[in-house]
């Protein structure tokens, strides 16, 4: 390691909160537990829903999150008192990555005629905007 | 002329129904009845000369031929296929919106009021909203959305059959001409029978006073429906 600092701003590393990219836990976010090597490592999410395992890097992605305080190999246990104790699950939940994808899937999952409705109100928010936007210039 | 070249022995080059439409025998169909054949009587009385032959004797008119083929003539086989009633797909139910796909129609958001004896639906737009009337649409062309207009015990009228949507048969061929002109002027175009468009206002009335109780129901089904760049249909939820 050399003096200098990295450009890089997330690591694999243990604490690090990965959100799954890919199998039956896609969406959901975890911790990483350990490394396994350059391929795997074990992550656990005790409080999301994901079981103990371990899992591809070609199939996650790292969050700017991180657990401060979690040692080495921990149990699910000591995992989920980290995860607690920082409140990963709210930081993750208010950050804007969460809530557009939360916001991405809404909107897919709305049928043809909520679809519709959405259209209905932004054309209306567009009419306000540019209606408060005349009156403010003259 | 032997159109259908073999290909192999027993083989030809065209189906059965090729063959019968290049010969073209169809054409000289004679249009005409024939006039009834005059019935004869299977047996005619015949004098018969000679002392022992009982003087008369019943004869058979017309006499049974002497000859018949030798090898026996296949009889065809009757087919027991007969077609399946088709069968409405779970997610259209009374009150469904529809989207028609084909059709002068497409794009067109309609209410989906029942299934016909045909396995055609029986669809309204309603008219008044965006102008598709009481009409029949085959449900492969039509997509299920989820949106149901709630149809209360609103009963659809068993005259709505497919009878009641059926063209009137027109007799021969007419030329173009004589379908659109008359005396060299234009033909003034039939007006739309008085007790459709009554029919089509009742069934409206009762489904146009349930589409209001619903929030921008009304707007959406005005509005044609269509697919915008990175939209897929299968990626969609209806």
């Amino acid at each position: 390691m050399s003096a200098q600092e990295s450009t890089f701003k997330r690591f694999v590393e243990v604490g690090r909160v990965v959100l799954l990219k890919s199998g039956p836990y896609e969406g959901h976010i975890a911790v990483i537990a350990e490394i396994i090597d350059h391929n795997r490592a074990i992550i656990d999410g005790p409080t999301t829903g994901v079981p103990r395992q371990s899992f591809p890097y070609r199939h996650l992605t790292l969050t700017p999150l991180k657990l401060s305080k979690l040692p080495r190999a921990a149990g699910t246990g000591v995992v989920r008192k980290n995860i607690e104790a920082d409140g990963i699950v709210e930081k993750w939940n208010k950050s804007s990555w969460a809530q557009r994808r939360a916001a991405i899937e809404k909107r897919r999952s709305l049928n043809d005629f909520e679809r519709f409705a959405v259209m209905l109100a932004k054309k209306a928010r567009g009419d306000r905007v540019r209606k408060a936007i005349k009156a403010a210039k003259a | 002329m032997a159109r259908s070249k073999e290909l192999a022995p027993g083989v030809g080059r065209l189906s059965r129904s090729q063959v019968f439409a290049r010969r073209g025998l169809f054409k000289g169909q004679k249009k005409t009845e024939k006039a009834p054949e005059a019935e004869v009587a299977a047996v005619k009385e015949v004098q018969v000369g000679g002392e022992k032959n009982g003087g008369k004797r019943l004869v058979p008119t017309a006499k049974a031929s002497r000859f018949y083929p030798a090898e026996d003539v296949r009889q065809p086989k009757k087919s027991r296929k007969a077609p399946k009633p088709s069968t409405l797909r779970s997610s259209i139910t009374p009150g469904t919106v529809l989207i028609l796909l084909a059709g002068r129609f497409r794009g067109k958001r309609v209410v989906f009021l029942k299934p016909l004896e045909s396995g055609l639906l029986l669809v309204t737009g309603p008219f008044k909203v965006n102008g598709v009337p009481l009409r029949r649409v085959s449900q492969a062309y039509v997509i299920a959305t989820s949106t149901k207009v709630d149809l209360g015990d609103f009963k659809v009228d068993e005259k709505f059959n497919d009878v009641y949507f059926a063209k009137p048969s027109s007799k021969g061929s007419r030329s173009a001409e004589e379908e659109f002109f008359a005396e060299g002027k234009p033909k003034t175009k039939e007006a739309f029978p008085e007790s459709k468009s009554a029919d089509q206002k009742a069934v409206d009335n009762a489904i146009i006073a349930s589409v209001k109780k619903t929030e921008n129901l009304s707007k959406y089904l005005k509005a044609t429906w269509g697919l915008s760049k990175g939209q897929f249909p299968h990626q969609l939820v209806f």
